[in-house]
């Protein structure tokens, strides 16, 4: 028996790598003045930076590592079993470009970030956005559809601000309807905090006024189609004539006549000018933070002179590259993957703020809460069944969409009530929760929701059939699946002890790894 | 100071507990130790976050300051789905058989000239204990639209407003000074859904949901007890689990994960600590268990007794079953003995510890029953919906029993005397917790709004029960 195991661990140890921890690889290697891609160019910034203040850069993060983090924040989708072992077999030298590439090119990419952008958009049927049902479809569709075909972000900005309609045709509308607040104003705070990262309660007194009358022409009206409303550009509509007040946030005046051309485009126009920096600033550094667990603008929806960006040299090159790339949004995703700041390991040299706001290290961020469930009903085999009651008509969703593809905000879930889905109230980026509560702790550790997911699960019936000989091949699954990792030599000494003085079969042992695993913050958390 | 270790025996924590007292030899009130010790900071860290909203409607955690009122807690008995009024706390035997079925002999209570249905004898023997509100009314006949109105005062129309279990753990939770390890808002077992629960307050007010059912061998509740694993089992992988958290090994002090550390001490406190033996109900006396009845709504009850004997702010019991459109009468002969047995249990129960005074027991559904009695197919003996006029049962908190409050005609069919909206009701119970009618609350557009509605706003008012108190 003893003899066996020894064998087993043997071959796993020689797997895992004799000089390769669980989480590092080994030091940055960069040389200076040697950058040949715009990765490169980021990551002389960065490197350089981190030189000036004297701060050490982690180590590069370990191929396993990297593959579970590039998953997690390009697709919030775990990897599977085939793919880590795929993954880790690899010996090309550039499997780190192909799988990025890859991960670009899957259809759970545009789920992942229409959710994202579902957040922003504010796509939510009920109180207080009210969008209603089919108006959430709409306005998802046209998200999901934008992403998929990566239109380019100034063409997508450009539908959302000059968009009319019906909200049940012309999904991009719903942007218009999806605030708490229509007036005038309260459409200009909205641009500003979506479309420019700023919030206009912040700022100067007459510039939220001045930005207003690019907005007074927006009316509404409904049709005899039940919640149908129309969005439409209404010359008549601004009887006090704000219009005429009108000028840029930047301070450039402008002569607005209603009769001729609808304000908005006039707006949309001064925010799209390549050189403007406004919009590209905003994207560069919201998809930065996304990918990078924080901005280089932090909150990434605060930008302003009060709160100045921690690497100044940095943001500017990625507003111009992304310019240059003529706003192709898969291109900033793929510059930013491939830098060796993205691939630094979470084991930090220094633990201090200023190494965290200058990217010395990868920061640990627990995983959204529909990654996570997700993730677990992937591990174990099972679904969930989303409805909503409210408003009539009731909505059902089929139980194989996958929650990371949920259009509304509002579909009824305690579990991702629980683990900090955003109320998508505000747009604020700061609405979603990624802290960890007692109450996150005890619904993972022992509900019934769990347990009966765990049983449910086809590894816990695979490995209740194993002979004590075969344990370790059963760690090294449960692992695989859970972890996306190979066991270490004591994490697999660790568990063939526990089914020897605790764990009474193999089921109970392969029932109590999962239940274990899943409750690692190496599990619950992107590292 | 150090954390306890998790298989510290109880007799070490409460040392824990006596050091905490005297930290660095310099002695801390009694409340700050408790913030200091796992047991005080541990209720804190079970709630939802508080979410940023940004420039419009702050709901901010600043300790909000309202007085205390002789009621510390609320038990709500919600009969989910409409009693009949007629059939319990308003009955009519004068009208006839069309209205009364077969229930026409309404029995004397303990007051003298209070009648109450016949099935209900025990409650009859402890009518000196509640009162009867007789004239409540709204008009509202949809289940969601009326139970929201009851239990928010308010007709539904844009904003969706918080119920008031979840406006009390507002006021008198975790962010006005609560410090129980158990969540200030509980519902036994099942909740309503959104639309009667913390509205517009956010998650945050929620309340815990128990599931599971307490008349079972063992009362199963969600995340905290796990029937089908021993404790010995949950210690033993509680062991595993820290001696794989190689992450944890790899990032020695690390903020996040320290996070995780704490939450999942407090999440133990309740799974394998005294906190969750709360729910163990089999600590009571079989006679006492009996006596409550082994119904899941007895049992309820007893619980509840429990969780206000700990200080729980507000208890929901959630009791289905009175939506009885058809075999009205099989389910009343069926259910009242239930309630019957559970209620006066409880008003004796919580009398006889001397918690009734500090302890509102309020019995209602979301409306009333058709008086007269559906006797055409399919209904064959059936009571629709009726929010035109039906009863509330009111109890301890300082308000005063033995009285009945309005009057319905002979029918059973119109308030005559004395209306009581649903705002009026809340109000009355928030004003005996020390929550003033006009005490604010955080709307998410800043609209200023108290927690009581006004006439102002186009919401019937009858009055507060002055009478009450």
């Amino acid at each position: 028996m003893k003899g066996v195991l020894v064998v087993a661990v043997v071959l796993l140890a020689t797997r895992v790598g004799a000089d390769e921890s669980v989480f590092e690889a080994g030091p940055v290697q960069f040389e200076k003045g040697s950058a040949a891609t715009a990765s490169d160019r980021i990551d002389e910034v960065v490197f350089g930076q981190l030189e000036t203040l004297a701060l050490k850069p982690a180590n590069l993060t370990s191929d396993a590592a990297f593959l579970r983090r590039v998953y997690l924040v390009t697709i919030g989708t775990l990897p599977t079993e085939d793919e880590v072992i795929d993954f880790l077999a690899s010996e090309d030298e550039g499997k780190r470009v192909i799988l990025i590439e890859r991960l670009l090119d899957r259809p759970e990419f545009a789920d992942y970030w229409s959710m994202k952008w579902g957040d922003l958009l504010r796509v939510k049927a009920e109180f207080p956005i009210k969008l209603w049902p089919n108006a959430v479809q709409a306005y998802h569709k046209w998200i999901h559809e934008s992403i998929s075909e990566n239109k380019p972000y100034d063409q997508f900005v450009r539908e959302l601000l000059v968009g009319s309609g019906s909200n049940f045709r012309q999904g991009q509308v719903n942007f218009y309807r999806a605030m708490q607040d229509r007036s005038p104003e309260g459409i200009a705070s909205t641009v500003a905090l979506t479309l420019m990262g700023e919030r206009a309660d912040k700022w100067p007194d007459k510039k939220r006024p001045a930005m207003a009358g690019f907005f007074s022409h927006v009316a509404y009206k409904s049709t005899s189609e039940w919640k149908e409303e129309i969005v439409y550009f209404d010359p008549t509509l601004d009887k006090e004539g704000l219009y005429r007040y009108a000028v840029c946030p930047d301070g450039t005046p402008v002569n607005l006549d209603p009769a001729l051309h609808d304000p908005r485009a006039v707006f949309a126009d001064w925010l799209l000018k390549p050189e403007n920096p406004v919009l590209a600033r905003n994207i560069t550094n919201r998809v930065w933070g996304w990918l990078m667990g924080r901005g280089i603008v932090h909150e990434a929806d605060d930008f302003g002179d009060h709160n100045p960006p921690a690497n100044p040299e940095l943001l500017a090159l990625l507003q111009e590259e992304f310019v240059a790339s003529n706003y192709d949004m898969k291109q900033l995703y793929r510059m930013i993957l491939n830098t060796r700041t993205f691939q630094l390991s979470s084991i930090a040299v220094q633990n201090s703020d200023e190494a965290v706001s200058h990217f010395a290290h990868y920061p640990l961020r627990r995983i959204e809460a529909e990654v996570l469930i997700d993730a677990l009903n992937q591990i174990t085999g099972t679904r969930e069944e989303y409805s909503s009651p409210i408003p009539e008509p009731f909505t059902f969703i089929p139980d194989d969409v996958r929650s990371i593809a949920l259009a509304d905000g509002s579909i009824t879930s305690s579990f991702l009530e629980l683990y900090g889905r955003p109320p998508r109230d505000t747009g604020f980026e700061s609405e979603r929760a990624r802290n960890t509560t007692a109450a996150q702790r005890l619904h993972l550790l022992n509900s019934s929701h769990i347990k009966n997911k765990i049983k449910a699960c086809p590894l816990v019936s695979w490995g209740g059939g194993l002979a004590r000989d075969e344990y370790p091949e059963m760690v090294e699954r449960i692992y695989l699946n859970i972890l996306s990792r190979y066991p270490t030599e004591d994490e697999v000494l660790i568990a063939t002890e526990y089914a020897e003085s605790t764990a009474p079969s193999a089921r109970a042992l392969a029932n109590d790894l999962v239940w274990v695993l899943i409750n690692q913050p190496e599990f619950y958390y992107i590292h | 100071m150090n954390r306890p270790h998790p298989f510290l025996s109880k007799s070490s924590r409460s040392d824990l507990n006596r050091i905490a007292h005297s930290i660095g030899g310099v002695p801390v009130t009694r409340r700050e130790a408790l913030r200091r010790s796992v047991y005080g900071s541990a209720g804190l860290l079970l709630m939802e976050p508080l979410v940023v909203r940004g420039a419009v409607g702050t709901t901010g955690s600043e300790a909000r300051s309202v007085a205390d009122g002789p009621a510390k807690s609320v038990i709500q008995i919600w009969l989910w789905g409409g009693p009949s009024h007629i059939d319990t706390f308003d009955p009519k035997p004068e009208a006839g058989r069309a209205y009364t079925g077969a229930l026409d002999s309404p029995i004397e209570t303990n007051v003298s000239g209070i009648r109450i249905g016949q099935l209900l004898p025990e409650l009859a023997k402890h009518a000196d204990k509640y009162s009867l509100i007789r004239g409540m009314t709204h008009g509202n006949n949809g289940h969601e639209t009326a139970a929201y109105l009851v239990q928010t005062g308010r007709a539904t129309d844009q904003d969706v407003f918080p119920g008031l279990g979840a406006v009390v753990s507002y006021f008198k939770g975790y962010d006005a000074g609560y410090e129980g390890l158990i969540p200030p808002y509980i519902v036994l077992t099942e909740p309503q859904g959104r639309f009667s629960e913390a509205g517009f307050l956010g998650p945050r007010y929620k309340p815990f949901a128990t599931g599971g059912n307490p008349a079972a061998p063992v009362f199963a509740v969600e995340g905290i007890v796990s029937p089908e694993i021993t404790e010995e089992q949950q210690r033993a992988r509680r062991d595993l689990l820290k001696s794989l958290n190689t992450l944890g090994g790899a990032l020695p002090g690390h903020a996040a994960l320290k996070t995780v550390v704490d939450s999942e001490e407090q999440a133990y406190e309740l799974i394998l600590g005294d906190a969750g033996k709360l729910f163990d109900l089999g600590q009571e006396k079989d006679e006492i268990r009996d006596k409550y009845g082994r119904s899941t709504f007895g049992q309820s009850c007893l619980m509840a007794r429990r969780l206000v004997e700990k200080g729980v702010p507000y208890i929901t019991i959630n009791y289905k079953g009175w939506d009885t459109h058809k075999a009205h009468f099989q389910a009343m002969n069926r259910k009242l003995p239930e309630l019957d047995q559970g209620l006066a249990a409880l008003l004796e129960d919580l009398s006889d510890k001397g918690l009734l005074d500090s302890t509102v027991v309020w019995c209602t559904g979301e409306f009333g029953r058709t008086p007269k009695v559906a006797t055409e197919s399919p209904w064959n003996g059936g009571r629709h919906h009726f929010g035109r006029a039906f009863s509330s049962l009111l109890a301890g908190g300082g308000f005063r029993g033995g009285e009945v409050v309005g009057a319905t005609n002979s029918t059973g069919e119109e308030v005559a005397e004395r209306p009581v909206y649903p705002a009026d009701m809340i109000g009355s119970i928030y004003g005996q917790l020390g929550i003033p009618a006009d005490a604010p609350l955080p709307h998410p557009q800043g609209t200023p709004t108290n927690v009581v509605p006004t006439e102002a706003e186009g919401v019937p008012m009858g009055g507060l029960l002055k009478e009450l108190v």
